[in-house]
């Protein structure tokens, strides 16, 4: 992959087989600064493993894969840090930390990874918790949050340490349409700043947000391109998990 | 046909390995900074703070009860002023430390192995290493310092127990003064008696935290996994506790030759 280095994500050939199964297959694709992709396809097919890849919580078999023209796959320790750095990561369920308030979910990364003072660590959780609509509840436990709350307040520790990518895993399951939709406003008010990488069952918010579609069926890519493009696919799989729930909503 | 038989066996083996390594990491990890002083601060108060009600209930029960055992004997054979001493020696040598570290396997095991097994499940741990914090450091050398830390403490309040509930009893029974109670239950304790025991339960103290927070961290199962965690933990640290236990009675004896007489 010649063009790796110019891309804020790339995976080069990737293959991931946990035991016997095989869930990614030679996936190759390419993501350009500022671009926001929506990995789309059927329930457990690896679309999450592939959010996982490129954090490197997960290692893959087979393959390469660039962070701003640097293969995460070989690095440890401090290094791998470093590149983690300039990611943040929205998990499906918010994984915020239920041994600590709102606050302090967000102070944590802050204060070992930053040098800033408590008072600027202060500036920017209010500034975060305003902007994602939870400013009033930084004191709050993770158990007293709603499903949507959860959601805002694991995009506000995502974007707590100014992260140039932002990998989002499922940002409207579990949501009413309403709610799903006001995390997808808060998604697209940070697209201009950052490169995106989102996975999701919901077509409609995906139109809202990404520029482009990859497609992943039976462990393999299916197609890559536009919405518009990907609805003539020739693959029916592509045309349904693109078009189907677009069609009926429209 | 063979190779599939092999499996568990080869599986087991894995993961005593693994729990090895995991202990080996837990004491490297132990002393290299940062230090998560907060947060072993916070295990410090939650593992021995709410298990002192556990501890102290169990040992005045306990004391009570090896008293009205023990009285009836030790009266037939004209050795009712030896109750006081067999009571002490019996809770400061034996008793004191291994219940303590039975109970704490039961009570903090299970809680530290299902709230890491949920932490795993739900992705918590995910977004630590995500966050580039090292999970290791800031969920397990915690748990597992803090547990090493408190049992030794517990223990005390457990042998404390023991003796008073003797004291109460005989009290109630014989009308035995303060006073001779105490001059009786100490005359035959030496130094060596109470803190080479309660040192030897630092060691359950690692037994606790390491087995518990092994089955808690490195289990993937989602909601089954927490159950078998919870269930692991008690289970493995009660058994490594009793086996830790002989070894280090043993050990005790060599060191401080006057124990085995």
């Amino acid at each position: 992959m010649n063009d790796a280095k110019d891309t804020a994500v790339a995976l080069d050939h990737v293959s991931k087989a946990f035991g016997q199964k095989q869930v990614l297959e030679d996936i190759t694709f390419a993501v350009a600064h500022k671009e926001a992709l929506c990995v789309l396809g059927r329930s457990g097919i690896g679309k999450s493993v592939t959010l996982k890849l490129i954090i490197a919580l997960v290692k893959p078999d087979i393959g390469h894969i660039w962070i701003d023209g640097e293969d995460i796959t070989q690095l440890q320790g401090q290094e791998l840090s470093r590149v983690r750095r300039k990611m943040g990561f929205l998990f499906q369920n918010g994984a915020l930390f239920d041994f600590l308030n709102l606050h302090d979910n967000l102070a944590l990364p802050l204060r070992r990874l930053t040098p800033k003072s408590e008072q600027e660590i202060e500036e920017i959780i209010d500034r975060v918790l305003h902007e994602v609509g939870l400013g009033g509840d930084k004191e709050k436990m993770p158990n007293e949050l709603s499903g949507g709350m959860t959601k805002r307040a694991g995009l506000a520790r995502a974007l707590a340490l100014e992260p140039e990518i932002l990998l989002v895993d499922e940002p409207s399951s579990g949501l009413d349409r309403i709610t799903a939709s006001e995390i997808d406003d808060l998604l697209l008010q940070q697209k201009p700043h950052m490169t995106i990488i989102m996975v999701s069952h919901d077509v409609h918010g995906a139109r809202r947000i990404c520029d482009r579609f990859a497609v992943i069926d039976q462990g393999r890519l299916a197609a890559i391109g536009k919405p518009q493009d990907l609805e003539h696919d020739e693959n029916e799989t592509v045309r349904k998990l693109v078009a189907e729930k677009y069609d009926v909503e429209s | 046909m063979s190779e599939k038989r092999a499996n568990p066996l080869t599986k087991s083996l894995e993961r005593i390995g693994s729990g090895a390594l995991f202990a080996l990491r837990v004491i490297r990890d132990a002393f290299r900074a940062p230090f998560e002083v907060f947060y072993l601060l916070l295990e410090v108060a939650d593992q021995g703070w709410r298990s002192l009600p556990l501890i102290v209930s169990s040992g005045l029960a306990l004391g009570l009860v090896m008293t009205l055992h023990t009285r009836n004997v030790l009266i037939k054979f004209g050795a009712s002023a030896w109750i006081p001493s067999l009571q002490s020696i019996s809770f400061f040598v034996e008793i004191g430390p291994l219940l303590a570290a039975l109970l704490v396997a039961g009570r903090v095991g299970a809680g530290m192995g299902a709230s890491l097994a949920e932490m795993r499940a739900t992705e918590q741990i995910d977004a630590i290493e995500a966050l580039s914090v090292d999970s290791f450091k800031l969920l397990v050398v915690p748990r597992v310092v803090a547990c090493v830390l408190v049992l030794p403490l517990l223990t005390t309040f457990m042998d404390f127990c023991g003796v008073v509930s003797g004291f109460l009893s005989e009290h109630f029974l014989s009308h035995l003064s303060l006073q001779l109670y105490l001059t009786r239950a100490f005359r035959e304790v030496e130094w060596s008696n109470f803190i080479p025991p309660t040192i030897k339960t630092a060691v359950f103290g690692f037994i606790i935290g390491t087995v518990s927070c092994f089955f808690g961290y490195t289990t993937n199962e989602g909601a089954e996994g927490v159950r078998k965690a919870a269930t692991n933990s008690v289970v493995v640290s009660s058994v490594l506790i009793i086996i830790a236990d002989v070894i280090l009675v043993k050990i005790i004896f060599f060191l401080f030759p006057e124990n085995a007489v």
